[in-house]
């Protein structure tokens, strides 16, 4: 990353996109205390990263790219050890938990281990999971990687519902540029560690004379293909392959 | 701060107790030291005049199950790291001394609990301990032997990125560790060498604290085992920690 600098306004469903290996992850880790930048400022809902660690952490939710659930615990234990981790009085715990399984429809499914899930279902309970302790900000990195149209819709409906709720501010992710188009107040495109451009769907159309955001995207990031690093679970199950040749 | 360290280690023992196949697959080894080496190496041993092979192997191969498991369930971070619940808990606003302490006690209650079914195994193939009232103590010493070896490996695992490093650790830690610690032989007729290598071998304190815990002489000699085994406790708890904190995902 390299000087970068931008900002999301409290409630704002903020994009952030680009190309494979343009640093969207790594930002990320640096706004969520997971890495530490070796200058510059952070703020994440007034707190510093760095000193402020513990207001950080209780200030935001997220769902990673990879999978962080565990698979050998059920959907409902998957919640509980969240809400003790964010010291959650049990009560309230429970009561939100139900809730939320509700919302994300997973409520009959809580007593199964999360290893007989599908993709679609794990997503959302990562989603319910990240938002049981209240965050003001959500992260979510590529939510909808890999999911059907069915599925993408349904959590957007989510995501969506919850920022209208309680105003809480969204920081996506994605590759799905019509998402970005639909559903983000405000898009910032990054690449080759620097923000390449910002604003809104129609200003970034207006800016490169482009009819869709897709359009605008090619334009400001080029046509190239990027060579991506591949993420660990990638690298894990390449060694997987190549364990079970041997 | 107490809560966290609750939900870790019962998330360990869950984990655990679900997994029937690895408890079975886990007593699998010990079984087969007791049988091959108990009932093979068993006469000889008894015709050199050393008494019951058996009452001097069981403690051993108690020594050895937990080794095994307690290293296994400190490398699991690892399986965490990959399969990406580690990071559920890095970003959690909870202290990472409370992630290893849950960690690591689920780890080492695991690893005693797989000392005591090895116990129970020997009793079946005849093992007869002195005095049955010596068995609490001998679950201290079980649980000592246990929580240095999952800080320990939980110390390595934070370490490592991923599982290539894991053969290293069996063949170059694990093994020789269990084979020089007297859980299969008796040291004090062994060569110089290998004599003097086990003294720095952990393990050895802890085949010898049960030894002498199930063989009724229990004194000056136990103490010295079990100070050992929580002074170095202690050491790789704060040094896994240390690492654990440095971990970035």
């Amino acid at each position: 990353m390299d000087n970068i600098s931008f900002e999301v306004k409290k409630g704002e469903v903020f994009a952030f996109l680009g190309p494979n290996g343009a640093g969207k992850t790594t930002t990320i880790r640096m706004l969520t205390t997971l890495l530490r930048p070796t200058k510059g400022k952070i703020l994440i809902n007034g707190f510093d990263p760095l000193t402020q660690q513990a207001q950080v952490r209780n200030s935001f939710g997220i769902v990673f790219q990879d999978s962080s659930l565990d698979e050998e615990l059920t959907a409902w234990e998957n919640m509980e050890i969240h809400g003790i981790l964010y010291k959650i009085p049990a009560e309230t715990r429970r009561k939100r938990i139900k809730g939320l399984l509700e919302i994300v429809g997973l409520w009959d499914r809580k007593n199964d281990l999360v290893k007989t899930y599908s993709g679609g279902m794990r997503r959302r309970l990562e989603i319910a999971r990240g938002l049981l302790h209240h965050p003001k900000i959500f992260f979510l990195d590529e939510p909808t990687l890999g999911l059907d149209p069915q599925t993408r819709n349904k959590i957007w409906e989510h995501i969506h519902e919850l920022n209208q709720k309680f105003e809480t501010t969204i920081f996506f992710t994605t590759h799905y540029l019509e998402e970005a188009e639909k559903m983000a107040d405000y898009i910032a495109i990054i690449d080759k560690g620097k923000i390449a451009a910002s604003g809104t769907a129609s200003e970034l159309k207006k800016q490169t004379k482009t009819k869709s955001l897709e359009a605008a995207y090619l334009a400001i990031s080029g046509k190239d293909i990027r060579e991506e690093n591949a993420s660990t679970l990638e690298k894990m199950r390449m060694r997987m392959k190549r364990i079970r040749r041997m | 701060m107490l809560n966290t360290i609750y939900i870790m280690w019962l998330r360990q023992i869950k984990r655990y107790w679900r997994s029937k196949s690895r408890i079975i697959g886990s007593i699998g080894q010990p079984l087969l030291f007791l049988v091959a080496m108990g009932f093979g190496l068993g006469p000889v041993f008894e015709k050199a005049g050393r008494g019951n092979y058996l009452d001097f192997l069981a403690p051993g191969i108690m020594a050895q199950a937990i080794l095994f498991m307690a290293i296994f369930n400190g490398v699991e971070l690892i399986w965490d790291r990959q399969f990406g619940f580690l990071k559920e808990t890095l970003v959690a606003p909870v202290s990472r001394l409370e992630i290893v302490l849950g960690r690591v006690l689920g780890g080492a209650t695991i690893a005693t609990f797989q000392g005591l079914i090895v116990f129970v195994l020997t009793l079946f193939l005849g093992f007869r301990p002195q005095n049955i009232l010596f068995l609490p103590l001998g679950l201290v010493l079980m649980f000592l032997i246990a929580l240095f070896y999952t800080t320990l490996g939980t110390g390595i695992a934070s370490l490592m990125e991923d599982f290539h490093g894991f053969q290293l650790i069996m063949n170059f830690l694990v093994m020789p560790t269990f084979f020089l610690s007297g859980a299969l032989f008796p040291l004090e007729s062994a060569a110089t060498a290998l004599k003097s290598i086990s003294k720095i071998n952990p393990l050895t304190y802890g085949v010898e604290g049960l030894r002498n815990v199930f063989s009724g002489t229990v004194g000056m000699a136990v103490t010295q085992d079990i100070v050992v085994l929580a002074l170095l406790s202690f050491i790789t708890l704060s040094l896994s920690s240390y690492l654990f904190s440095k971990i970035e995902a």
